[in-house]
């Protein structure tokens, strides 16, 4: 019944989904075997998409090829761009999406693209010969062969639901759990963990008094996450709404901890600090009377709202009369409680940087199987491991994105090399070339990577290389450019910078931080000459003049470093006799294999003086 | 040992001093640095493994006479571009010139990092190099030892303290970068201006301490002076036999002067032997005078010796006049076994501090150590006060301090949060190489501790 796949995708969420087109559409015959098929690209926590850092790995996604932009772009009900006040790093795009048009849009864009094939029924195990994975077991007993296969099996892995007192089985609220793939896995010598997250409870939106609370807009200019010209900014939106809890909803809560499965020791699993529910948020910041709840809408139509802010897993009777106590939602009806689940992790130190497993050829993880949690995230693992997989097939050399390339670079890299023990989000602080690392030049970073793989269109690439050659002829027209002091004083003076005493570079104006290009554009001779070129080229010259101190020393930093990326090692190297190496190093070095110095350097516990040793015993 | 590609730079020459003493350079700046600190030809014209002679100079300021080794790369010993700078033996003089080498933008060199490049260009061969991972190793050890040892003091614990405020400070703004979201506060301009400048002044004055740190490493300069005869040799070897612990015996830079290391309850002192001072008729003598007064000039202590039986009480006045010593005089005389009490009594009237010893005899020697260490702390030298000893703390603390001149000037300048981590995480990373490493994890952890954020 089942042709040899090249690649067998286990799983259709963010990661499943992004892997299936990925490997798809690079030509492999993909299959993509998912427990529901209604569920494919569900939004299983809050419906929205992007946010800091996270915008910048959806940007990224795009630029090489994949699928999550394109889908927000399409679904979305509102769009912000956050953190404008801040420098262009850490602009972060995010949209409020439709959860339901969100699916389906994934559900189409699948379906359209060639070399995918779907099946409907839970993986039981996967099937292994001579260290190499060759296809999976179903439940109902098929063997679908294929020469690689992707895990994504999200939180459904031995997935239980806590609320209150009450557990039990299930991936997500009314759905099964999947069983089975843990326990083989540990057979055959994986190590797993179990992980925490939570869902606050979804409300009926027509119960709510929207006059007591803040409301939310979207942008006035809304942008849109895909490079492609396809996807066009959105024409209106859906406003969310802020409110407060206040210390009667404390109160209130309080009377449930008792029965909380998170404090009465029930839920194993380690949660993620960042994200704490609220009666976590009650019990460790005691001392706040208030905390922030958003009221976002569910999608265009539906009067369903999700209450971010107010993650629990406390008996639904409390968390209901507890929701009353809040300005706006005095007489809300609740749809559903929310609930907490525990789920099987794999450590993620137990993979490679193509995500493929150590321990069985042709295996890959991604997404919260290996301990990260947030849909981007998820999506750009399951976009890496899906092209991986195919290189695998067809013995190519691996992509690595690395870390002065891109978030997803980042993430990957800390997972396999410091493994996580909570959750794992995307923070701009952990990038440490944040500032190269942007939402602007996703495209400038990644996209050539994805036209070779196939998975970017020549015409997609054209524009980035258009991108790229009017920044760079702006910049080059303003360093050559003189401008005249009576000419643009009066200007200067108006933005409060000092005037001109003498001819100077336009580059030199541009630089000054109370000086944008538009101001400038007052000056005819600048209007002409950037008539021509499109607001985003122009933004992006704008913003390598005037970050250039900071883009340089991010640049040498990634310099200084590439010398150690540079430098191979082999995953045959015993560790363990070099002489002068710390226990501790020799140790985390024999278990990782870092392939480079510049790796080594990143585990934890491997100290400088531990890397010098490395150079020197390199018989190079 | 991260960073290869930029130009390294230490004293070659084994501690304690020699005669002779000699800073290495290698790396692309190496002879560019050469040029920028010596007086003479430029290097950079030059061919490679020649010498120059010619003077090192801090603006006006001749620190040494000096001669230059210039190998270029690949034919050197690290196989990159390589100057040697031979000077004199001084450690003060080394360190002054190893120091100017940084301003000049070197960098500390590792343990064995010199080895080490050598290694890595192909200048040796894998058994060679098994020799330097141990030294590597064992280099690491000794350093860990060594800045073990600086953390008494409270080096470290200021430190600390300090790297923990800016710690905090960094997490408030990854939290306003990360969580612009959420409901929290942000990190407020104006008290982080003035904690930057507050921990820039304790790094300035740790700098600074490194002066004084150097003398204590070094020994506190001590000159004993007297007339011809008074006695200042005995003196000098009474002292040394009663101490026995003679670190070093050399020729001073000068031709004139002889330096003894003594160690007096921890601390140490280097003893000065000069010329007697007299008013000289003949040159040679003169010279030998003027050799002994600027020695003075430069020291720290003066101890001078007189002979109670060839002297009036005027005539020391006069003679202590003489010294115009700007620093503490420990007046002794000598040769107790050969005069009265009442003399002695005279001379006291003038001097009551007066040590009265008998050198040949060894009489009352101890009287003079108790002295010598009674200035030491009467001048609160080694008070409670944070002293930094090691050159490679003054470069990092001089790194954390320009990062954080960036972060001021960014502040000024209003740029936002993302470019002000830029410089306080350059900042950290400096001070982290003495009081360990700060990563993103830590401050996560801070954040995620101290704040609650996450929808």
């Amino acid at each position: 019944m089942f042709p040899t796949y090249d690649v067998i995708v286990v799983g259709g969420g963010h990661a499943g989904s992004e892997a299936a087109a990925a490997a798809a559409n690079m030509g492999a015959k993909t299959l993509l075997v998912t427990m529901n098929m209604q569920t494919i690209g569900q939004m299983s926590c809050n419906p929205a998409m992007g946010g800091v850092a996270k915008g910048q790995i959806v940007r990224e996604i795009d630029a090489l090829g994949g699928y999550s932009g394109i889908v927000s772009d399409r679904s979305a009900i509102q769009f912000r761009m956050l953190n404008r006040s801040k420098g262009p790093a850490m602009w972060s795009p995010r949209t409020q999406n439709d959860r339901m048009l969100f699916a389906q849009e994934w559900r189409t864009m699948l379906e359209q693209t060639p070399n995918l094939d779907f099946w409907q029924e839970m993986v039981k195990g996967i099937v292994v010969k001579d260290g190499a994975v060759v296809g999976v077991r179903t439940g109902m007993g098929h063997e679908i062969p294929g020469k690689s296969v992707v895990l994504t099996n999200g939180t459904f892995l031995n997935g239980i639901i806590h609320i209150g007192e009450k557990q039990f089985g299930g991936g997500r609220v009314g759905e099964k759990a999947a069983t089975g793939i843990t326990e083989q896995l540990v057979e055959l010598g994986f190590e797993s963990g179990r992980m925490k997250t939570g869902t606050p409870p979804r409300i009926d939106g027509r119960s709510l008094d929207y006059s007591k609370m803040e409301e939310q807009p979207g942008d006035d200019d809304p942008q849109t996450f895909s490079f492609s010209p396809d996807s066009q900014p959105m024409s209106h939106h859906r406003p969310c709404h802020i409110t407060y809890t206040n210390p009667d909803v404390h109160d209130i809560l309080k009377t449930g901890f008792e029965q909380s499965p998170m404090f009465t020791g029930r839920i194993q699993g380690i949660g993620p600090r960042y994200c704490p529910s609220i009666e976590d948020k009650i019990d460790r910041f005691a001392e706040r009377n208030r905390h922030q709840i958003f009221v976002e809408p569910e999608g265009w139509h539906t009067v369903e709202v999700y209450v971010n802010g107010f993650s629990t897993s406390l008996p639904e009777e409390v968390q209901y009369k507890a929701l009353q106590k809040i300005p706006g939602f005095e007489q809300a009806k609740m749809f559903r409680p929310g609930y907490a689940i525990e789920y099987d992790y794999f450590p993620p130190t137990q993979l490679q940087h193509t995500l493929e497993t150590k321990l069985v050829r042709n295996l890959f993880f991604a997404g919260q199987i290996n301990g990260t949690t947030g849909y981007e995230e998820a999506g750009c693992q399951g976009m890496l491991a899906g092209i991986n997989a195919v290189r695998n097939v067809r013995e190519e050399a691996p992509v690595i994105i690395d870390r002065s390339q891109g978030y997803m670079g980042v993430l990957i890299d800390d997972l396999i090399n410091k493994g996580t023990d909570e959750p794992y989000r995307m923070f701009t602080s952990r990038a440490e070339y944040r500032i190269l690392l942007r939402q602007d030049n996703a495209d400038l970073r990644l996209s050539h990577i994805g036209h070779k793989l196939g998975l970017l269109s020549d015409e997609r690439m054209a524009l980035v290389t258009a991108k790229e050659e009017n920044t760079q002829a702006i910049i080059s027209w303003m360093r050559q450019y003189s401008v005249d002091p009576n000419e643009v004083n009066g200007l200067l003076e108006a933005q409060g910078t000092a005037p001109l005493k003498q001819k100077v570079k336009l580059i030199s104006l541009v630089s000054r931080p109370q000086i944008s290009i538009t101001d400038l554009r007052a000056l005819p001779a600048v209007a002409e000459a950037l008539k021509d070129y499109p607001r985003d080229h122009v933004e992006q010259a704008e913003i390598q003049i005037k970050y250039d101190r900071y883009i340089q020393k991010e640049q040498e930093m990634v310099e200084r470093m590439q010398k150690l990326e540079n430098v191979p090692l082999l995953e045959s190297f015993n560790y363990r006799e070099l002489k002068g190496l710390s226990a501790e190093a020799a140790e985390k070095l024999s278990t990782i294999k870092p392939h480079s110095l510049g790796q080594a350097s990143r585990i934890s516990g491997v100290s400088p003086a531990d890397i010098s040793i490395l150079m020197v015993h390199l018989n190079r | 040992m991260m960073k290869q590609g930029d130009t390294i730079s230490a004293i070659a020459t084994p501690q304690g001093q020699g005669a002779i003493g000699i800073i290495r350079l290698s790396g692309p700046n190496a002879i560019n640095i050469g040029e920028q600190l010596f007086h003479g030809k430029p290097l950079s014209g030059q061919k490679s493994h020649t010498l120059h002679f010619g003077t090192i100079r801090k603006g006006s300021r001749i620190i040494d006479e000096v001669v230059i080794s210039l190998f270029k790369g690949p034919h050197s010993y690290t196989g990159e571009d390589v100057i040697e700078i031979s000077c004199h033996g001084s450690n003060f003089i080394l360190q002054e010139i190893l120091q100017y080498t940084y301003e000049l933008g070197a960098r500390p060199a590792e343990p064995g990092e010199f080895t080490l490049r050598a290694f890595l260009n192909g200048k040796m061969d894998l058994s060679q190099a098994e020799a330097v991972a141990d030294l590597i190793a064992s280099s690491s050890e000794a350093s860990h030892k060594l800045a073990m040892q600086q953390m008494r003091g409270g080096f470290s614990n200021r430190l600390q303290q300090l790297r923990e405020e800016l710690v905090h400070f960094a997490s408030m703004i990854e939290l306003e970068l990360d969580f612009s979201e959420e409901d929290v506060e942000f990190a407020n301009r104006e008290q982080l201006i003035e904690l930057v400048q507050n921990i820039q002044k304790v790094l300035q004055q740790l700098m600074q301490s490194f002066k004084l740190g150097n003398v204590l490493k070094n020994g506190v300069a001590t000159v004993i002076a007297g007339r011809p005869n008074a006695g200042k040799s005995t003196l000098l070897n009474a002292l040394l036999q009663e101490e026995r612990a003679i670190v070093s015996d050399i020729p001073g830079t000068t031709r004139d002067t002889i330096e003894e290391l003594i160690n007096i309850d921890g601390v140490l002192f280097r003893l000065i032997d000069t010329a007697g001072i007299r008013d000289a008729s003949d040159k040679i003598e003169a010279i030998g005078v003027g050799k002994t007064m600027e020695q003075i000039k430069r020291s720290a202590l003066v101890v001078y010796l007189f002979d109670m039986s060839a002297l009036s009480p005027e005539e020391l006045q006069a003679d202590v006049a003489k010294l115009e010593a700007e620093v503490p005089v420990i007046v002794i005389g000598n040769k107790k076994d050969l005069v009265s009490t009442e003399s002695i009594k005279a001379f006291a009237a003038l001097y009551p501090d007066m040590i009265t010893i008998s050198s040949l005899h060894l009489d009352n020697i101890e009287a003079v150590n108790h002295a010598l260490l009674a200035q030491v702390h009467a001048d609160n030298w080694q008070a409670e006060s944070t002293i930094v000893t090691n050159a490679r703390h003054v470069d990092v603390l001089r790194r954390a301090h320009e990062g954080l001149d960036n972060v001021l000037l960014g502040i000024d300048h209003q740029v936002s949060g993302e470019f002000l981590a830029l410089d306080i995480r350059s900042a950290l990373d400096a001070l982290g190489e003495i009081t360990g490493e700060i990563t993103t994890d830590d401050l996560l952890g801070n954040i995620f501790s101290k704040f609650c954020i996450g929808k």
